[in-house]
């Protein structure tokens, strides 16, 4: 064997190692969500599908306290939410939020150390709002969340920010109208599953007074629909991250010979639609109304608080923590309509 | 039956690769062969049973005639003949029929003494095609993989399909066949208008011949290939189309689970960079 041929096949070699080392492998698994032969499918890794399990366990929950002794409220000072509840919940509960939101930091990461009903740390505010928003989503929004509802760790997982918040992005430095902006796209981004699409579509579309995602026309001709395909680049950013955030591809909602078409949709997409409306409600009434109480760390680049998407709480599965319940263990965050029951 | 001046070389006995000198004849202008047999054959039953399925089907409108493969759940066993055994057939008949004709074509190729270029271009095809409905769906275990036989529903499976890995365009193999489909056609209307503007002179004017061509395309872009360089390049760029249309489409799922934008991340992640 001569040396080019040797240098050939070396080079073929690493070429081909290096083209494989980017992939995955069969088997895989998939799911049909359409009929037969329309390609509605999700292809899953089953490899890569353990890790995610393993990484979306709830906790086990501590044991149930007795619901017996006085309320919360009579006992502590200053209890502005979950008052109501027995003494021996409220602590369990508290012992519970420690070890989702603030494991290692501990109690005294929201309450002063000298006097637990001291509002004096702004984390005990915000903690206390996102009580207030956890049972409003899990009695309000049960279009979304159903009956299998959200606590505390669906988002926190043991981190007092949780790992998928976003603030609005203050994009390229130079202005692009003098040429070499990036206009909010071609990055790579993670935001939109790393495609060049534009990279913070939550900053129009999830916020309270929010653009309208759909771009696409209700009829054939031409009659008045003005949306560009630069816009509809944007509503494709969007969906780039409810994809990515629910670790499913585009056809777990829309058959894509008619994304606007419900009925030729899934039932999933019915979902999807409260759920945006949710995150644009949670957005508007809690989290941005939060914003003068945090201290500037906390803070995106524009100065805007920490807002939520998709992501928050799904974290790459298609239901949170792959649909596991943690509110029949801590019925308290249920929410007014489902604690009286 | 008259026959064309350059026929007399192609009728010549022997040179099948099956059956000996039984099915050397022609019917007509028609070479028969084995293969033309089985060709014939699987073509006649895979039509009739196309026609079989449209007439269980809802509907006769040309367009949305669809023969679906089976669901998922079948996996890679044989469905029933109204759920997707049909479509099964059908690929087992279109498979039959295409490389039959490859066949064919290779005996022609024997009997006129020529390279194997056509059958082996066609395969091409063939392949491409068995990649779609028979080793994609067979790596991803399951029949339902394949894309169902109807005008408008097979390009809705294309365009769920390309969803499924969020951007399609990002898949680098559909790059690659992406570009050689354009080259291809670029080359093809570079040829076809040198030829057509060699063979048509201006009315007094000879008919130009290769040294014209040649100059012409020096003079232009500085380099001719020439009149046998350019059919073996229309050819590679034709079979890396077909070649590489089939990489991308067996590499989504099989090899990638995920949107084809993530897949660059290696490229984002290089140690000169990262």
């Amino acid at each position: 064997m001569n040396s080019s041929t040797r240098n050939a096949r070396i080079l073929f070699l690493t070429l081909t190692g290096l083209l494989l080392s980017g992939c995955e492998r069969p088997p895989t698994e998939s799911v049909q969500l359409g009929y037969r032969g329309t390609g509605m499918q999700q292809v899953v890794n089953p490899r890569i599908l353990e890790q995610k399990v393993a990484l979306n366990v709830p906790p086990t929950a501590t044991a149930s306290a007795g619901t017996d002794g006085p309320s919360a409220g009579s006992i502590y000072q200053n209890v502005q939410v979950l008052g109501d509840l027995g003494i021996g919940q409220f602590n369990r509960l508290m012992v519970a939020m420690t070890s989702w939101v603030s494991p290692d930091e501990g109690c005294t990461y929201c309450h002063s150390a000298a006097n637990f009903a001291s509002d004096e740390l702004y984390t005990k505010i915000v903690s206390r709002r996102m009580l207030q928003m956890t049972t409003e989503i899990n009695s309000q929004w049960q279009s979304h969340v159903a009956q299998t509802g959200v606590t505390c760790y669906t988002c926190h997982r043991g981190k007092p920010v949780p790992g998928n918040v976003w603030f609005t992005d203050p994009g390229s430095a130079r202005m692009a109208n003098q040429g070499g902006g990036r206009e909010h796209q071609n990055a790579a981004a993670p935001a939109v599953a790393m495609s060049s699409l534009p990279f913070d579509p939550f900053t129009p579309f999830f916020k309270d007074d929010s653009a309208n995602i759909r771009v696409v026309s209700n009829t054939a001709l031409p009659t008045g629909n003005r949306a560009s395909t630069k816009q509809t680049e944007w509503t494709y950013g969007l969906m780039m991250h409810m994809s990515d955030a629910l670790g499913v591809n585009c056809t777990f909602c829309h058959n894509s010979r008619a994304f606007a078409d419900w009925s030729q949709s899934t039932p999933q997409r019915v979902t999807a639609w409260h759920g945006i409306e949710m995150v644009r409600a949670l957005n508007g009434n809690y989290l941005e109304p939060l914003g003068p109480q945090y201290p500037e760390n906390r803070l995106g680049p524009l100065g805007d608080p920490p807002k939520v998407n998709c992501g928050t709480c799904h974290q790459g599965a298609y239901k949170p923590l792959y649909g596991a319940s943690m509110l029949t263990d801590y019925p308290a965050l249920a929410g007014p309509a489902a604690a009286s029951q | 039956m008259s026959m064309l001046s350059f026929e007399r070389k192609y009728r010549v006995r022997g040179g099948t690769l099956v059956g000996g000198d039984l099915f050397d004849f022609w019917v007509g202008p028609f070479y028969v062969g084995f293969f033309g047999v089985t060709a014939l054959f699987f073509s006649v039953l895979g039509t009739l049973l196309i026609l079989y399925g449209a007439a269980i089907g809802p509907t006769w409108n040309l367009w949305q005639i669809n023969i679906a493969p089976p669901d998922l759940s079948y996996g890679l066993a044989l469905a029933p003949l109204k759920e997707g055994g049909l479509w099964q057939l059908i690929t087992i008949c279109a498979i039959g029929a295409f490389c039959s004709w490859a066949l064919r074509q290779a005996e022609i190729a024997r009997k006129l003494g020529m390279g194997y270029h056509i059958p082996v271009a066609f395969s091409f095809a063939i392949f491409a095609y068995v990649t779609l409905v028979v080793i994609r769906p067979v790596l991803l275990g399951a029949w339902g993989h394949g894309f169902p036989y109807g005008i408008q529903s097979h390009l809705d499976w294309v365009s769920n399909v390309g969803y499924q890995y969020l951007h399609f365009h990002y898949n680098p193999a559909h790059m690659l066949a992406v570009s050689f489909f354009f080259t291809t056609t670029l080359a093809l209307s570079l040829h076809g208008g040198l030829i057509l503007s060699a063979t048509n002179p201006k009315k007094g004017e000879t008919v130009k011949g290769g040294e014209h061509e040649n100059t012409f395309f020096r003079d232009t872009i500085g380099y001719s290939i020439g009149a046998l360089g350019i059919h073996r390049l229309g050819l590679f760029l034709a079979l890396s189309a077909g070649f590489w249309s089939a990489v991308c489409i067996v590499i989504s799922g099989p090899f990638w689970t995920r949107g084809w934008p993530e897949w660059w991340s290696w490229w984002l992640d290089l140690p000169i960079w990262s």
